[in-house]
């Protein structure tokens, strides 16, 4: 991480994993991660690999944690708010089931 | 937000922020909505707020965007944001999602302006931590003024040299720059140079970012002829072949590239006819002069129909706002006519650049069509390019057959970063052109979407009784 000179921005608490980091209100999760250099945020379902932001752009769902109890959130498309607490994601996420393409494929 | 639109247009970049502001001006009835909470798309993004203090490191191509924001800003169409768009339906019924609740509207007009997302990178390790596109190391610069160190640029195209550049006017350290532009390619890109030369200045931009980049001291090389990225958590290294050598460097942040491609599974879903464009390698949307799909109503303007930048999205969201107000009756023929003309000559103009840039920077082969079995080709069902080539050679047919051989393409992204390897590799097995396979067949909702917000679904109409 490189400093860049920036207009203060007003600043938010966020929990990730438990420990408590500095945002810059109106950034994304993914963001305010990626500065502190998270790079990992979940693993994978099928291998338990694990996996980070890829696109920056809601496109690849590489970013997926768990968001205040919710899983399978984009933390590129999610917005920080104060006190919002984070969680790296294990494998498929408990609950919050995706509905996607499942038709026939034959 | 309403039951029923003139004009629903989606996405907030350059095409659909002038569709919206032209639409709006000649008295229509105008939705635009988009997932991003405010507008300028990716190539725009963050132009509204913008807080980097030295406005040199993003130059002025980007801070172009201000004033058509500023121009859709003091228009008055209903603009909803950080919604996402699950379908758009053949009878234009809209399915939005916001703040956990689904909603359905309809528009008699409806501009797709969904812009371009990074051609997919296939190559050994392309799934570790800390590996990037080069447009997310851009997003994040722009919206956050956030950059890495040391990183590594990897890959072709104007965007990886500008991303790089933006780097070195902002003082950030760049690891190495690995060129993958074939050598070969330049010889194929000579006989496109005469139109290129309409666009000298663009040219010339380029070759100052990377004469930038050389005289800084960074290390570039360029013929690289092929790419692995190796850790075993994170990024630990990438390694590069040149001239038949295998060398490797230490690094924590990798950016890949090698160009953008339409952004299509929402005007596919739709039924819009998709055609494969062979020297752009991607799907192009088969529409008229302006912009119209096959599916009456629906149009496509801007990158999510073809990659033309930002310009050129700029002219085209303003020639399909503009049919589709005559379409609705709001603009006589030769108002359309008479206002379109300038932006008809611009946009042939704008296009002048591209079959050289096309050309000069077509991926090779091996970046796009995996070498190696185990390289992952679907990020999200971890399927590999063996695993794909097993299928094929057990009788898989097309993309559609894939999924239920692998589960390719089933994932959360709906095949936006495999579905163009896939393709290619299957087409290759086959020793047939893309065009001869089935597409990928895609239905709504084109993003995931929580059940619960499908069980909380209200059309707007009954929300008022």
């Amino acid at each position: 991480m490189h400093e860049i000179e920036m207009k203060p921005s007003p600043k938010v608490s966020i929990e990730f994993d438990g420990q408590t980091l500095q945002a810059n209100k109106g950034e994304t999760v993914a963001a305010a991660l990626l500065r502190q250099t998270h790079l990992a945020f979940r693993t994978t379902p099928v291998t338990g690999k694990s996996r980070g932001p890829f696109c920056m752009m809601g496109v690849c769902f590489d970013c997926l944690v768990e968001i205040d109890g919710a899983p399978n959130r984009q933390a590129c498309m999610t917005y920080v708010e104060d006190g919002m607490r984070v969680k790296r994601q294990l494998g498929a996420g408990d609950t919050g089931v995706f509905l996607s393409d499942e038709e026939d494929t034959q | 937000m309403k039951d029923h639109y003139d004009i629903a247009i989606i996405g907030t970049g350059p095409a659909g922020m002038a569709a919206a502001t032209v639409a709006s001006a000649h008295g229509a009835d105008v939705l635009i909505v988009d997932e991003q909470p405010e507008v300028g798309g990716q190539i725009y993004r963050g132009i509204t707020h913008q807080s980097i203090k030295d406005k040199t490191i993003l130059g002025d191509d980007y801070y172009k965007g201000q004033s058509l924001a500023d121009a859709f800003a003091a228009s008055n169409a209903d603009h909803v944001s950080g919604a996402t768009i699950w379908q758009v339906s053949p009878e234009r019924e809209i399915g939005i999602s916001k703040d956990g609740a689904a909603h359905l509207l309809t528009a008699d007009q409806v501009i797709i302006a969904t812009g371009a997302q990074e051609r997919p990178f296939p190559i050994p390790g392309w799934t570790l931590p800390g590996v990037m596109t080069a447009g997310s190391a851009q997003i994040l610069l722009k919206s956050s003024g956030i950059t890495f160190s040391n990183a590594v640029f990897a890959g072709t195209g104007p965007l990886l040299y500008l991303i790089a550049y933006q780097y070195l006017k902002a003082g950030v350290p760049i690891r190495a720059i690995l060129d993958t532009t074939p050598k070969s390619n330049r010889l194929k890109a000579l006989p496109h140079l005469p139109g290129a030369l309409f666009h000298l200045s663009s040219i010339m931009k380029g070759r100052k970012w990377i004469k930038a980049l050389k005289s800084s001291g960074t290390l570039f090389i360029e013929g690289i002829d092929n790419l692995k990225i190796t850790g075993k958590d994170s990024t630990e290294a990438i390694e590069y072949l040149l001239q038949n050598k295998w060398h490797r460097i230490e690094a924590s942040n990798v950016f890949l590239h090698q160009g953008v491609v339409p952004n299509v599974n929402l005007a596919m879903a739709s039924g819009c006819i998709h055609h494969w464009n062979e020297q752009k390698l991607c799907w192009h949307a088969s529409t008229d002069e302006w912009g119209s799909s096959n599916v009456p109503g629906i149009s496509i303007a801007g990158d999510g129909g073809g990659i033309g930048g930002a310009i050129a999205a700029e002219y085209q969201g303003r020639i399909a706002a503009y049919q589709a107000l005559y379409t609705t009756n709001k603009v006589k023929k030769q108002e359309r006519d008479t206002n379109v003309l300038p932006a008809q000559h611009a946009l042939t103009h704008e296009m002048r650049i591209r079959p050289f840039l096309d050309a000069m920077f077509r991926p090779a082969t091996q970046y796009r069509i995996p070498t190696d079995d185990a390289t992952i080709v679907c990020r999200c069902e971890e399927v590999t390019a063996g695993k794909i080539r097993e299928s094929i050679s057990l009788g898989c047919a097309g993309p559609n057959q894939l999924k239920g051989f692998t589960r390719c393409g089933m994932g959360p992204c709906q095949g936006r970063f495999c579905s163009l390897s896939v393709s290619e590799l299957i087409a290759k097995a086959q020793n047939v052109s893309v065009n001869e396979l089935e597409q990928l067949r895609l239905r709504p909702p084109v993003k995931p979407l929580m059940l619960a917000e499908l069980a909380n679904l209200t059309t707007l109409a009954s929300e008022d009784t």
